[in-house]
C-alpha cells in the first residue's frame, strides 16, 4: 500500500450565522493514499465542497487534525498556508475561474509568478502544461474565445503547471456538455495514471465518479 | 507586486465608461489645481522678471509699495554721493528717479481700471534693458509725451501710438509702444519724470530711486556706506528683483491658499468617485480575488493590486489634467495687483514643481479613494469569495 498523503482526523466544521451554529461536518475522518483518484459524492448541502476546501487549505476546521502531504495544515498561519497551497495543491473549479482579462497562456502562468522561476523557464512550463491538456495552439486566446471544455482544460493546465502532488476538483464537469465532460475526465484520468497525481474530485455525476479508483459518499456531514 | 500590471490595465478596458468617468473627475480637479498654481507662479514670475538682480531700488522703509514711497530731491542728491554707483559716459549717476502714480483709464472690455504711470529719468532704458521701444519712439524730455507698455496698448481704449489720453489735468500724446519681456512694466505707462512731478504736484520729490552699481559684488560695501549715512535712515535699499518679488507675495499667496482650499473641496468629490469605482471593481471581481488567493497569492498582493489600480487611474487623470493645464500657458490674463493697486498682466506659468505637486495630488486622491475598497478586497474570506459566483 502506498503512503497516506491526506489524513483527515476527526474533523468537525461548523459555520456560524449570527450566534447559532450550523454544523456541516461532524467528526469526519478520511485517508487518501498517494496516487489515488477519489470521488466524493453525496446530496446537495452534504458538505462535499466544505471537505474539499479543508483538504486544499482554503478553509479551516472547527476541530480535528488535517495532515496533507506531510504538513499539519490546520496549524499554519495565513501566509504560510498560502505558500503551502501554491506548492502543494492544484485547483479545478466548476466554473473554471479563469481570469477573463488574461490569455490562456497568462492564466496558466499565474501560479508560476509565485515561484522564483525566470521568464524563460515559466514559458517552458506553461508550454508543457498546455501541451498536456492539448491546447498549446490556443495559448493566446482569451477565455471567452474558448469553449467551456477548453476553458476547463486551460484551468487544469493552470492547476498542474507548478507540478503539485494533489489536485482538488469541485464538480469539474458540472458545467460541461457530455463530450467536453468526457474529455476532461479522460484528462484527469491521465493525470492520475501517467503523472501520478493524487486527485480528490467532488461530483454529482455517476459517470464521472466511475473514472475514480475510490468513491466515497457523504451525507449530512458524515462519510458513509 | 506579484499580480501582473496587465491584469490591472486590461480591467480598465473592460469597464471603459466607469474608468473614463473616474479619470475625467480626477482630470478636472487636477486641472483646476494646476491652473491655480500656474496662476500664482505666473504672477511671481512676472514680478520677479520686473526687477533686475543688478539694480538697487531705494524706497521709504515704511512704504508698502512704490506709490506710497517718497524720496525728496535733497535725499536723492545725498544718495548719489554714495560709493560704487555706476556712472554714465558724461559722469552722471546711472540711476532713474521714478515718479509712480495711478490713473484711471477705460478698458477695451469696458469699465475703468487702475493703471500705473511711471515717470522715469533718461537712464531708465539703460538700467532696464528689457524695456524696448517696438513702435514709435521714446518721449522727449520736457514734453507731455508718453510711451505705453504692450499690455496697456492691448487692454485700454485710445492707447494706440499717435493717440492722446488725459490725466493729471493735461493731455498726453502717445509717441511709442514698448515691450518689457513679460515683466510688470508691460502693464505700465512711462513718461518723463519731471513732467509727471509737474502734473501731479510732486516737484519736491520722487517715489523711488533705482540705480546700477559699478560692480554687483560691491553691494555689501554700498550697503555699509548707506547704513552709515544718518540722513538716509528712513530709506531701505533692496535688490530690485527682490523688491518686486515681495510685491507679488501677498497676491500669489492669496491665490494659492484660496485655490488649494477650493480644489481640496472638489477633490473630495473625485475621491469618492474613485472609491465607488473601486468598490464596484472589487464586487465584480470577488470570484477572481478568491481564485487568486486559492492559487497562493497573499492578501498583500491583492491589496497592492487594487491600490495600484486606483492610483493608476488617478495618475492617468492627473497627467491629462496637467496636459490640459499646460495649454493655459498660451493665455495671459490681467488682475489687480495688491502690491501696486493697479492692473497687472501675466501668463499662466507651468513649472516642474507644479507638475510634481499635481501628480502627488492626483496620486493622493487615488490612494485615499482606493484604500478602503482595497482593504476590503484583501480581507475577503477565500471560501466566501469563491461562493460569490
Ligand atoms: N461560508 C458558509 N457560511 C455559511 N454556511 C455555509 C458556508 N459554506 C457552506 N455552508 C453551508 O454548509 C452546508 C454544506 O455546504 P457545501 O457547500 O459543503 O455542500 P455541498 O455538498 O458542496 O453541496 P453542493 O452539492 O450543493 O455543492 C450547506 O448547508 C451550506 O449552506
Ligand atoms: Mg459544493
Amino acid at each position: 500500500m502506498a503512503n497516506s498523503i491526506i489524513q483527515v482526523q476527526s474533523v468537525s466544521k461548523s459555520y456560524f450565522r449570527d450566534t447559532f451554529e450550523i454544523p456541516v461536518l461532524r467528526n469526519l475522518s478520511l485517508e487518501v493514499h498517494e496516487g489515488e483518484f477519489v470521488a466524493l459524492m453525496g446530496p446537495s448541502g452534504s458538505g462535499k465542497t466544505t471537505l474539499l476546501n479543508l483538504i486544499a487549505g482554503i478553509d479551516r476546521p472547527t476541530s480535528g487534525k488535517l495532515i496533507v502531504n506531510g504538513t499539519d495544515i490546520a496549524t499554519l498561519n495565513e501566509s504560510a498556508l498560502a505558500k503551502w497551497r501554491a506548492a502543494n495543491v492544484g485547483f479545478v473549479f466548476q466554473f473554471y475561474n479563469l481570469l477573463p482579462v488574461l490569455t490562456a497562456f497568462e492564466n496558466v502562468e499565474l501560479p508560476l509568478l509565485l515561484t522564483s522561476l525566470s521568464k524563460a523557464e515559466r514559458k517552458k512550463h506553461v508550454h508543457v502544461a498546455l501541451s498536456v491538456v492539448g491546447l498549446a495552439d490556443r495559448m493566446h486566446h482569451y477565455p471567452k474565445q474558448l469553449s467551456g471544455g477548453q476553458e476547463q482544460r486551460v484551468a487544469i493546465a493552470r492547476a498542474i503547471v507548478t507540478d503539485p502532488t494533489i489536485l482538488v476538483a469541485d464538480e469539474p464537469t458540472g458545467d460541461l456538455d457530455k463530450n467536453s465532460a468526457a474529455e476532461v475526465l479522460t484528462l484527469l484520468d491521465r493525470l492520475n495514471k501517467e503523472y501520478k497525481k493524487t486527485i480528490v474530485m467532488v461530483t454529482h455525476d455517476p459517470h464521472a465518479a466511475e473514472k475514480a479508483s475510490i468513491i466515497r459518499h457523504l451525507d449530512k456531514g458524515e462519510l458513509q | 507586486m506579484k499580480i501582473p500590471l496587465k491584469y490591472t490595465v486590461r480591467n480598465f478596458k473592460t469597464r471603459l465608461l466607469t474608468t473614463g468617468i473616474t479619470v475625467a473627475g480626477i482630470t478636472l480637479v487636477v486641472f483646476v489645481f494646476a491652473a491655480v498654481l500656474m496662476m500664482a507662479h505666473g504672477i511671481d514670475k512676472t514680478l520677479v522678471a520686473t526687477g533686475s538682480p543688478d539694480n538697487v531700488i531705494i524706497a521709504r522703509k515704511a512704504a508698502t509699495g512704490e506709490i506710497s514711497s517718497i524720496v525728496v530731491n535733497s535725499d536723492a542728491a545725498i544718495l548719489f554721493t554714495l560709493p560704487h554707483i555706476a556712472k554714465t559716459s558724461d559722469g552722471r549717476p546711472l540711476a532713474t528717479s521714478d515718479v509712480v502714480v495711478i490713473i484711471n483709464l477705460e478698458k477695451t472690455s469696458g469699465g475703468l481700471s487702475n493703471l500705473t504711470v511711471r515717470g522715469v529719468s533718461p537712464q531708465a532704458f539703460t538700467i532696464r534693458p528689457q524695456v524696448k521701444i517696438v513702435e514709435g519712439r521714446i518721449f522727449r524730455q520736457g514734453a507731455r509725451e508718453i510711451v505705453v507698455g504692450d499690455a496697456v496698448a492691448r487692454r485700454y481704449t485710445g492707447t494706440k501710438v499717435g493717440g492722446q489720453i488725459s490725466f493729471g489735468g493735461d493731455k498726453w500724446t502717445i509717441v511709442g509702444r514698448f515691450e518689457a519681456g513679460g515683466s510688470g512694466f508691460d502693464s505700465e505707462v512711462w513718461g518723463d519724470s519731471e513732467q509727471l512731478q509737474d502734473a501731479f504736484n510732486r516737484r519736491g520729490g520722487y517715489s523711488t530711486v533705482t540705480l546700477r552699481l559699478d560692480d554687483p559684488k560691491a553691494y555689501s560695501e554700498f550697503k555699509a556706506a548707506f547704513d552709515r549715512e544718518q540722513r538716509l535712515q528712513q530709506f531701505e535699499p533692496k535688490s530690485e528683483q527682490q523688491y518686486y518679488a515681495e510685491q507679488s507675495e501677498a497676491m500669489s499667496l492669496f491665490i494659492r491658499i484660496l485655490g488649494i482650499f477650493i480644489t481640496v473641496i472638489f477633490s473630495a468629490g473625485a475621491t469618492i468617485g474613485a472609491m465607488i469605482t473601486m468598490y464596484a471593481a472589487v464586487a465584480n471581481r470577488t470570484v477572481e480575488i478568491g481564485t487568486l488567493r486559492a492559487l497562493g497569492f497573499r492578501r498583500r498582493s491583492i491589496l497592492t493590486a487594487f491600490l495600484m489600480e486606483s492610483m493608476l487611474l488617478s495618475i492617468i487623470g492627473g497627467l491629462i489634467g496637467i496636459a490640459c493645464a499646460s495649454v493655459l500657458q498660451f493665455f495671459s490674463i490681467s488682475t489687480l495687483n495688491f502690491g501696486s493697486f493697479s492692473e497687472l498682466e501675466f501668463s499662466f506659468a507651468m513649472s516642474p514643481g507644479i507638475v510634481v505637486a499635481s501628480l502627488l495630488f492626483a496620486a493622493g486622491m487615488g490612494f485615499i479613494g482606493g484604500f478602503l475598497p482595497s482593504v476590503q478586497a484583501s480581507r475577503l474570506n477565500i471560501v466566501n469569495a469563491l461562493r460569490a459566483g
